[in-house]
């Protein structure tokens, strides 16, 4: 029979883990819709952004001046994934898919005969992979002390990106984050961004209905196309990896809130599994002794 | 509409401004241009400078950018600011520091190309302290 202190303990420790819980949802409520307002805000220039370089990109094909950034080295030899990832964990699998795409991505390039490389934004993520892969982690950049993410923290690593491009050490690079659809859904995405991947002209015609005439219209520049492209695609690496980074925050804060609500409802079945427990041994207790006595009385 | 221009303006944290308007004045690498209804395709970048966004006679709203790109379609302009300040917000203060990060930029530039660039840039933002005086 349960010891009836180690049960009332027991629950005692469920209650104050579940109060923990509770919190940290709430905590996670507020700051997601802070996130989430920024990531919504961002979205706008990372698309007119995108159409923009489509378009100049678009007038760039076949021309063997083309950017670097745009065109690539040729080869697609050494592969760079960035992977974001949050740097605190109790954030119900948000962290682990992410990781286990990148995973499998490694896979299947090391099966290729691939070298890659990982950069790793969060300490979550250099914590999963550390144990595989530590020899292919070539940085990790913990974002902890960042409490709203802004553009120079984006420029900051995509500025190590471009710095590493510069010095011939990887000839793709790819993007791993979640993108935030709901408070419930994230989506993992994997975003190719050097070189930069050409939106299919037909494909944003859909999406945006003022492009329709304006994806089919010749532009001038000013000045040439090669050198607003000069300035344009770094620029478009920044942008994407702020985007990936708020989209991200926004996810990890949804993550976090749903995955604690369930902690908390999780905690309360306990409880009361736990109680019900505790008072049967309780009753049983008393039976026993009630027992004792009349049986001791009828004994004399 | 025929006889507007549709002004969207998005740094990129945010949206700033969607509306349509008469005429808007972009400062171009190349040179200011106005546009107007019916201007034709252009990509330009922007040097660091001032927007002035025309509507309804007189009123004449000023949105200071520190570069960026702008590209105007036959509907209107899409400017893509790196960071945007509405004049009226925009003190002397600000725009000293402004100038002071580009003499940084000077000192800092590895090659002959990205001095130039942050010279330029230099000058540029030397002759807007002069226009807001």
């Amino acid at each position: 029979m349960p010891n009836l202190k180690d049960l009332k303990n027991r629950i005692r420790s469920v209650k104050s883990t579940q109060k923990i819980t509770k919190a940290m949802q709430m905590v996670a409520a507020s700051k997601l819709r802070r996130a989430q307002e920024s990531a919504e805000a961002a979205r706008p220039y990372a698309e007119r952004i995108e159409r923009v370089l489509g378009s100049l990109a678009s007038s760039m094909v076949g021309n063997e001046f083309a950017p670097l950034l745009l065109a690539g080295t040729g080869k697609d030899d050494v592969h760079l994934l960035v992977i974001c990832t949050s740097d605190r964990g109790l954030c119900g699998g948000f962290n682990s898919s992410i990781v286990r795409a990148a995973k499998s991505h490694i896979q299947e390039l090391q099966a290729q005969g691939k070298t890659v490389k990982i950069l790793c934004v969060g300490g979550k993520g250099f914590d999963q992979l550390k144990r595989v892969y530590e020899g292919l982690i070539v940085d990790t950049i913990i974002m902890r002390a960042v409490r709203n993410i802004s553009f120079t923290d984006a420029k900051a690593i995509s500025d190590r990106i471009l710095h590493m491009f510069d010095d011939n050490e990887f000839d793709v690079c790819t993007l791993f984050y979640n993108h935030f659809k709901s408070v419930m859904t994230q989506i993992l995405t994997a975003q190719q961004l050097i070189p930069a991947l050409i939106p299919d002209p037909e494909e944003s015609t859909t999406g945006d209905p003022q492009s329709g005439t304006a994806g089919g219209a010749i532009y001038e520049y000013e000045p040439e196309e090669s050198e607003i492209l000069e300035t344009l695609l770094p620029r478009n690496v920044s942008v994407q990896i702020l985007r990936a980074l708020l989209e991200n925050a926004a996810s990890e804060q949804g993550a976090r809130m749903t995955a604690m609500d369930s902690a908390t409802r999780n905690a309360g079945d306990m409880i009361d599994k736990l109680t019900l427990n505790y008072n049967r041994t309780r009753q049983a207790v008393i039976t026993k002794e009630l027992i004792e006595i009349i049986s001791g009385a009828e004994a004399i | 509409m025929a006889d507007k221009v549709s002004f969207e303006m998005v740094s990129p944290d945010r949206l700033l401004k969607t509306a349509d308007v008469d005429m808007v004045i972009v400062p171009g690498m190349e040179g200011d241009f106005g546009v107007l209804p019916g201007h034709a395709p252009l990509i330009s970048t922007m040097r660091p400078g001032v927007v002035e966004i025309h509507d309804e006679g007189n009123d004449v709203e000023q949105i200071f950018v520190r570069g960026g790109f702008a590209e105007v379609t036959t509907e209107g302009v899409t400017i893509l600011a790196e960071e945007a300040i509405a004049m009226a917000d925009l003190g002397r203060g600000q725009l000293e520091q402004e100038v002071s990060y580009a003499r940084e930029d000077i000192d800092d530039a590895k090659t002959d190309e990205a001095r130039d660039r942050a010279q330029h840039k230099f000058d540029q933002l030397i002759q807007l302290l002069d226009a807001l005086d």
